[in-house]
């Protein structure tokens, strides 16, 4: 079953000169066939500009297309008689966890959502209380938020999100701004939504995040130029590098052996994996 | 430095004035402004100073942050107590010294005006000591719900004070990033002069802005994701309810005005 799909999408920004006229447009994406599977975990690579983040907000009616079409469950994302039953089945959470959470208290941010869509305060209760506990931070409910680490913010966004019961979650470089402790955090409460069968399209320029997806997708120039299972990508270690992306550091690592000719598989994509063939090796 | 900063403090309890609804405080603290410039002389004044310090003995809020709501307001204070003093003239004369003559009635005028702005502040404080700003927001909301009916945007009000309950800690933690970014820049923002003064605020508040527009854009983006549109059909996670406790306390509240009204009559 699919969930999301684009067909030949085109989006081009508009750029203005000092008086507000239209001077010359700037293509951010040429025609992106893109299909993701309900129950997917999809990361989508891309270097600063090549149209990644433009995508992701074609996915829930943020931005509409100039040409071509996006369908959330084989509903047209351009018809705005739709928009928020597709926002509420395409939940997205952004880089700056403290530019997206609106209220002074971590609960009534999680509710945030609810409210607008007219639920019931006793089912708002319910489904905030359910939504704090998953990603963990019921114990914060009352903070404000400005109080917690950047993961924990993070995670007060996610929780606003899954509050909504969303198919599918989009997040926009969401470790982006974090540590890498908070960035763990992150990148836990994203596994745990993909083990609850949420689908989840992370948009990500690490590649160590990307190479736990099921699925990756390149992106440059507005364009895929890759699409496959990690193990599929991070071997073409010298393509990646040719559109401004690097590979996992022991991808990396592997890759610069087998070229000074040791016998070294090409698909090892984390520390234990390496290791393991490194023994395999000696 | 700034940090320390908290605008509405508010401190968590469970006590009886703490679980009034935030409508009614809001009421209750309008009534008690009304009855402090109502009372004429000393015993009504006192009656209502009286019934405000208990509120406070309920509330469990301690006495140290009735002494610290007063501190920005003592040259207000002061100032008030002093034109008062001098400026009211009597018949008698209290005491007389070089060319300034204090009246009985200049002394008496003046106690009572700092007694009533002592008592005012300190009343005005217990709301937002006591009601959280949310609740406070919320209870603005529903107060002016009847504006509605001519088009007043009142739930667009209300959201903005939500808003900028939310941001301002972080603009204020932002501001104060900024003044180190450009005192490590070499910004003389020490300088002397009220034209220099002016100036040496531009390379702070110029950063402050753009930034505070493009959390605007990003929130709006945020909001927007999360089906945000306008006040319609919303519902609230935690609705204002009213209780018989409410009812009872605005009784008493309306007792006490009556007595300072009498008051007035009476020994006026």
């Amino acid at each position: 079953m699919e969930i999301i799909r684009t067909e030949n999408l085109h989006f081009d920004y508009e750029i203005y000169d000092d008086k507000g006229a239209v001077v010359d447009k700037s293509s951010a994406l040429c025609g992106v066939n893109l299909t993701v599977q309900k129950g997917e975990f999809l990361a989508i690579l891309g270097h600063n500009g090549s149209g990644k983040s433009t995508l992701a907000k074609h996915f829930n009616g943020i931005l509409t297309p100039t040409n071509g079409k996006v369908f959330v469950n084989g509903i047209d994302v351009s018809d705005d008689k739709n928009i928020y039953e597709i926002r509420q089945m395409v939940g997205m959470v952004f880089q700056n966890p403290d530019n997206q959470i609106v209220a002074a208290i971590v609960e009534e941010d999680v509710a945030f959502a609810l409210e607008n869509l007219g639920v019931p305060p006793l089912e708002i209760r319910e489904r905030i209380d359910e939504a704090m506990k998953s990603v963990d931070i019921y114990k914060y409910r009352k903070h404000a938020p400005h109080r917690l680490s950047g993961g924990q913010k993070q995670r007060v966004a996610i929780a606003g999100v899954i509050a909504m019961r969303p198919q599918c979650i989009v997040l926009d470089e969401p470790t982006a701004m974090l540590d890498p402790k908070g960035r763990k955090e992150v990148m836990k409460t994203i596994k745990f939504l993909v083990e609850k069968g949420i689908t989840i399209v992370l948009i990500t320029h690490y590649m160590e995040e990307a190479a736990q997806a099921k699925r990756v997708v390149v992106m440059h120039n507005g364009e895929i130029i890759m699409d496959g299972a990690p193990k599929q990508i991070f071997t073409q270690v010298d393509k990646l590098k040719s559109v401004g992306l690097d590979v996992p550091q022991v991808t990396e690592l592997a890759h610069e052996l087998r070229k000074n000719g040791l016998n070294f598989p090409a698909n090892v994509l984390n520390e234990n994996e390496f290791v393991e063939e490194l023994i395999k090796l000696l | 430095m700034l940090k320390d900063i908290t605008i509405g403090q508010f401190f968590p309890g469970e006590s009886v004035i703490h679980r009034l609804d935030a409508r009614f405080k809001i009421i209750f603290s309008v009534l008690a402004a009304a009855m402090l410039f109502t009372a004429q002389n000393f015993m009504g004044l006192g009656v209502a100073a009286v019934f405000i310090v208990m509120c406070y003995a309920l509330s469990g809020i301690k006495f140290r942050m009735i002494l610290k709501s007063l501190k920005p307001i003592i040259p207000l204070i002061i100032f008030t107590g002093i034109l008062n003093l001098f400026f009211i003239k009597g018949e008698e004369i209290l005491l007389e010294f070089w060319f300034v003559t204090v009246y009985v009635e200049g002394a008496k005028t003046s106690a009572f005006m700092m007694t009533r702005i002592i008592t005012l502040i300190i009343g005005m404080s217990l709301l937002t000591y006591t009601t959280s700003p949310i609740m406070l927001t919320d209870a603005i909301e529903s107060l002016l719900s009847p504006l509605k009916k001519v088009r007043f945007p009142v739930h667009e009000l209300a959201m903005m004070m939500m808003i900028a309950l939310r941001f301002i800690p972080l603009l204020i933690e932002e501001t104060d990033k900024i003044i180190m970014a450009q005192k490590a820049r070499g910004a003389n923002l020490d300088a002397k002069g009220l034209v220099k003064k002016a100036k040496a605020l531009i390379p702070i508040l110029i950063p402050l802005f753009i930034s505070a527009f493009k959390r605007a854009n990003e929130l709006a983006l945020a909001m927007e994701c999360r089906c945000y549109r306008g006040g319609e059909g919303r519902t609230r996670l935690k609705k204002l309810q009213s209780s018989v406790l409410d009812y009872l306390a605005l009784g008493l509240v309306l007792c006490v005005f009556g007595i300072v009204i009498v008051n007035n009559f009476v020994f006026g």
